[in-house]
């Protein structure tokens, strides 16, 4: 029977598909490297946007804004996600669970411009200064979300006799999970943390609506630029971006299928 | 030994939930206040603001100060409607146009040979990592009259004048479509590859033909898969703003786009609040239709 076989049907479906999902990817970076500043046009090969791009500024500052708002909320999200996946998980029933998981699920498909519209008006109503702390908090409640989501579902999957053992051997609560659940979870902790940095790193809608004057992140950098046209420096920016993260995600998920094949 | 523990279960359920409830409960409750709140020409640029100095007084004042104005105002300015009308219509396009594309390569991806299939997965994973924006911004060059597809295509003799696709809605479901794909990919791969394939092998040993195996098994059997990606296309579409900004032109419109400028452009926070409860409204459906579904999933799999 060949049903289960891998056919030519499958294999063009795949091929379109991907083509459909690189090739932009792949035309944005070849351009970045052209020399011509008509985007569209090919005059040669040159690095010259990229040396424009490190001796531009604002976009260095831009720059360095956008990642100490990702670490710190990244870190803070991770560890309000990591809690609140263990509150999903293992703590069972308590009063306004279905509240909490709700609030926990719901960021997730919200659409962002009411998530930023909201967090905006309640640093307007606490008067809250706006600025780079406003938009860690925001990014921090975005991203515990899909730190939640990632931790749990590990947490869901291993084997709960493991701390019911150290329970049973003696130890407290605290110290059964630093020493059994904790080195389990922790290649799952560090994707969320991960994943949060990146979301963080590309958020333009929420970052708008919460930011203050001298808080502009690279998105809002990049997309300022962008509606006044192509740029063939945002191309070299892009390029960076792509690789650094493209990088960051292929040595993560090696880390983290070295760590599952030892565990299981 | 006893206090202790309990202790410690509190702190682990309160500090998350303290976090949700100042950040994002508390947040669209401001909202609703303010979208029944009148435009001023103060900072805050609205009234009334709570004043709680002045005591009960102060507080019953305040709720008598609020009204509907701005949901009427939504009312009477057909544009409100439009775009409304306008997203629901784009956002429901898109989801039909990436169930097209997705669900061949989903199928693909679940056929594909086991060594492969890691690093096809990643290949999916993948571009969801990278910017949303940058993405976006790919496709401007691309779709341009003087961008790369209609360079290619007049290159080729097919067309003699470069085709009108950025700035309108076909540039929108592309960008979509795009943008949103893995997440359709994703939990539609996951429910076809946990399919048991005994049961397509004994559709055709009782004589259907692959195709009628396909109809008759496969896809009502993965309907789970595809009602969940489908979901998660529309419901973040719905309120899409960057996607029409760039690419859909000032034709487009969009409420996403509506609630942006409503905020930013003529900063009247009171109708960009309004505009964000209704867009809510129209999700609550849908979203809590999806949690049932993941909900129903989850205790399945357990």
């Amino acid at each position: 029977m060949n049903v289960s076989r891998f056919s030519w049907f499958n294999l063009t479906s795949l091929i379109i598909a991907f083509s459909f999902l690189y090739l932009p990817i792949l035309l944005l970076i070849l351009f970045s490297f052209n020399a011509s500043k008509l985007v569209t046009v090919w005059g040669g090969f040159s690095t010259k946007w990229y040396v424009s791009l490190f001796q531009n500024e604002m976009f260095m500052t831009a720059a360095w804004v956008t990642l100490k708002v990702a670490v710190v909320s990244a870190t803070l999200a991770t560890i309000l996600g990591t809690m609140a996946a263990i509150v999903l998980t293992r703590v069972g029933r308590f009063r306004g669970r279905l509240l909490f998981s709700g609030m926990v699920y719901s960021p997730l498909v919200m659409p962002e411009v009411i998530t930023g519209l909201a967090l905006l008006l309640l640093f307007v109503a606490i008067g809250l200064d706006r600025g780079y702390w406003t938009i860690t908090l925001a990014h921090t409640t975005l991203t515990m979300c899909f730190v939640t989501v990632v931790v749990s579902s590990r947490l869901v999957s291993f084997d709960k006799s493991l701390e019911e053992a150290a329970l049973d051997l003696g130890c407290t609560k605290l110290s059964a999970f630093f020493q059994v659940t904790f080195p389990i979870i922790l290649p799952a902790i560090i994707a969320g943390w991960l994943l949060a940095f990146t979301l963080s790193l590309d958020d333009l809608v929420i970052a708008s609506f919460t930011s203050g004057p001298g808080s502009t992140t690279l998105p809002m950098k990049i997309y300022s630029q962008v509606r006044l046209g192509l740029n063939p420096e945002i191309n070299a920016l892009s390029t960076l971006l792509i690789l650094l993260v493209s990088v960051g995600v292929i040595i993560a998920s090696l880390v983290s299928k070295r760590a599952e094949e030892q565990n299981v | 030994m006893q206090r202790q523990f309990d202790w410690g279960r509190f702190l682990l359920i309160a500090i998350p939930f303290l976090w949700l409830l100042i950040f994002f409960l508390l947040p669209f409750a401001i909202v609703v206040k303010i979208s029944l709140s009148d435009t001023a020409n103060a900072l805050p640029p609205y009234v009334p603001t709570l004043n709680l100095s002045e005591g009960w007084s102060g507080i019953t004042s305040f709720f008598s100060q609020l009204d509907l104005e701005s949901f009427a105002w939504l009312l009477d300015d057909k544009i409100y409607f439009l775009s409304y009308l306008n997203s629901l219509k784009i956002a429901f396009i898109s989801t039909l146009l990436t169930l097209l594309i997705g669900y061949p390569m989903a199928y693909g991806l679940a056929k594909a040979p086991q060594r492969w299939r890691t690093v096809l997965l990643m290949l999916v994973i993948l571009p969801f990592w990278t910017s949303f924006l940058i993405r976006v911004y790919a496709w401007i060059g691309i779709l341009k009259p003087e961008g790369l597809l209609n360079m290619g295509l007049m290159s080729i003799g097919l067309i003699d004048q470069p085709l009108a696709i950025i700035n309108t809605p076909t540039a929108v479901y592309i960008g979509i479509v795009y943008s949103y794909l893995p997440f359709l990919v994703l939990p539609l791969y996951a429910t076809l590859e946990k399919l048991d394939q005994t049961l397509i092998e004994a559709a055709l040993d009782l004589g259907c033909s692959p195709i009628q195996a396909f109809w008759k098994v496969t896809f009502p059997l993965s309907l789970p898969g595809v009602v969940a990606g489908c979901f998660l296309v529309f419901i973040p579409a719905m309120g899409e703003f960057v996607i029409p900004d760039l690419l859909g032109g000032s034709d487009t419109i969009m409420i996403g786009k509506t609630l942006w400028s409503e905020f930013f452009g003529n900063r009247d926070w009171p109708v960009a609040s309004a505009v964000a409860v209704v867009l809510l409204l129209s999700l609550v459906v849908p979203i809590v239709i999806f949690q049932r579904i993941q909900e129903r999933q989850r205790e399945a799999e357990a």
